[in-house]
């Protein structure tokens, strides 16, 4: 469920890096949280989010809203926006359905690759939302 | 995982567990919010059936030869014009017209009204009836005499018609009979709070668990789901059901909710009369509406409302309508501005959206 080559924020974001670029979403417990999702929005600030923006560790880069609730979604790192995902606008539900996979939220180019040593990893993070409930 | 120590539980919190249900802190209830989807568990109830634990709701039984004074003097609908085995939508109110609570009256006997009240409220609800009781009658709280499972959707007659020989068809909407479900002794009332047709049935706790299976069971041929309080919440809003908590409370009245309709005022006298025939006579000063957002946007619960860009009001409730694939809600808007057809906006996380009041409700099944 967790793979184990990512890494995870107490916030629910996962990241999996790959070369110089981590590729960040939400877990499969934070969707699962949230239920049925309809909007996802990146936003830095008061601007919107784009390709070429850097962005801090643990900042703000955007929001998921359920039926239900709306959670802010947390970058797991520090760096700079290469990529969002694009098709999320048109069919939110597929964070729900693919949360680790297709519906990744954004990618980036890390500035500081030591700041994965703050997150967790798949056990830890198991651990840690058995322990949260 | 077992609930938290201080978290009340209904007799069917283990069945809700073993579904895997997610479960929430609902008023001091572990509850379930969801199964699968509240998006499709919504859309069962409004094209086929869904069966829904509400047990945590509250019962009063009000007994003894002036029991109908009592009844009548605490809530503010006609409890006089009931016949025996007939509900009504009403009322209980503070001296000054506020809302203790909003309440379903069931006519048992002569001598007897029974009153399902919300979970939250019931202790409140029961001292304050308690403390009018001027009448030779008796006040009960009975709520754990009662599990309640309500099943709703246009194929929930079907489903319970499986599992009692009453004659469902023969009962008309907001009247109730004592029978049999399953071989268990139960109310069945023929009520709901989903905007469909469907009934919500009383039993002992003890034998909601083995029921609760027998109505799944019962309706698998129309696909029925286990329903959480998520879906709930979309159905009742849909419909413009009032939440006690939100569009109801102590600081509102009936006349500002829209239900004057559940106000006789030339019935007698009652706890609150005064009060509502005085702000009839002057005049209410804000009135719950109904919302579209024209922009992309949700406007929820607590938002802020804005008029002509100065704040104005505020949300009750407000959610995606999973049935009409539209983002409601109701607000509270001073009297003038509350006229269908009016732009507002609601602030979403510090962002004025567009919206317009529309006509309520959002959702009327077709009869």
């Amino acid at each position: 469920m967790y793979p184990e080559d990512y890494r995870y924020t107490k916030e629910h974001e996962w990241v999996h890096v790959e070369g110089d670029t981590g590729t960040i979403g939400i877990t499969d417990h934070a969707q699962h949280e949230l239920g049925d999702i309809v909007y996802v929005d990146f936003k830095y600030g008061r601007e919107t989010l784009k390709p070429g923006q850097h962005v801090d560790q643990g900042k703000t880069i955007g929001s998921v809203e359920s039926v239900k609730a709306v959670s802010d979604i947390y970058s797991p790192v520090s760096g700079e926006v290469v990529d969002l995902n694009g098709t999320l606008a048109d069919a939110p539900e597929k964070l729900n359905e693919d949360p680790h996979g297709g519906a990744w939220l954004v990618k980036i180019r890390l500035s500081n690759p030591g700041e994965l040593a703050n997150l967790l990893s798949a056990a830890d993070y198991q651990t840690y939302i058995g322990a949260e409930k | 995982m077992p609930a938290t120590a201080a978290l009340k539980a209904t007799c069917l919190n283990a069945a809700h567990r073993s579904m895997r249900a997610k479960m929430v802190d609902f008023g001091g209830w572990d509850m379930p919010v969801q199964y699968s989807s509240l998006v499709e568990e919504h859309l069962a109830v409004r094209r086929s059936v869904g069966v829904f634990d509400v047990s945590h709701m509250g019962e009063i039984d009000i007994t003894g030869p002036e029991a109908l004074r009592l009844t009548d003097y605490v809530t503010t609908n006609a409890a006089g014009r009931l016949k025996t085995g007939q509900i009504h939508y009403s009322g209980l109110l503070y001296e000054h017209g506020g809302f203790v609570d909003d309440v379903l009256v069931h006519k048992v006997a002569e001598d007897h009204y029974f009153l399902c009240v919300n979970a939250s409220n019931q202790e409140k609800d029961f001292v304050h009836i308690r403390a009018h009781n001027r009448f030779d009658a008796q006040v009960q709280l009975s709520s754990d005499d009662y599990a309640q499972i309500a099943i709703q959707g246009p194929n929930a007659r079907a489903t319970l018609q499986n599992l009692t020989a009453a004659d469902l068809a023969a009962m008309r909407y907001y009247w109730f009979i004592d029978g049999t479900v399953s071989g268990t002794p139960a109310r069945i009332a023929r009520t709901g709070y989903t905007g469909e047709d469907g009934y919500e049935i009383y039993v002992a706790p003890a034998a909601a668990p083995r029921l609760w299976n027998e109505i799944l069971g019962a309706g698998k041929e129309f696909g029925i789901k286990a329903c959480g309080l998520g879906a709930r919440n979309t159905l009742r809003l849909e419909a413009k059901m009032a939440l006690y908590g939100h569009e109801i409370h102590a600081s509102i009245t009936p006349w500002e909710a829209d239900l004057g309709w559940i106000v006789k005022l030339d019935k007698g006298d009652f706890v609150g009369r005064a009060a509502l025939a005085k702000q009839k006579e002057q005049g209410i000063q804000r009135k719950l509406i109904g919302f579209e957002m024209a922009d992309r946007g949700i406007g929820r619960d607590g938002y802020e409302v804005l008029v002509d860009g100065a704040p104005a009001g505020w949300v009750t409730s407000g959610s995606p309508a999973p049935s009409l694939n539209r983002n409601i809600g109701l607000c509270y808007l001073p009297v003038a501005e509350a006229h269908v057809g009016r732009a507002i906006e609601v602030v979403i996380r510090s962002q004025p959206v567009a919206a317009v009041t529309v006509e309520t409700p959002f959702y009327k099944r077709a009869k």
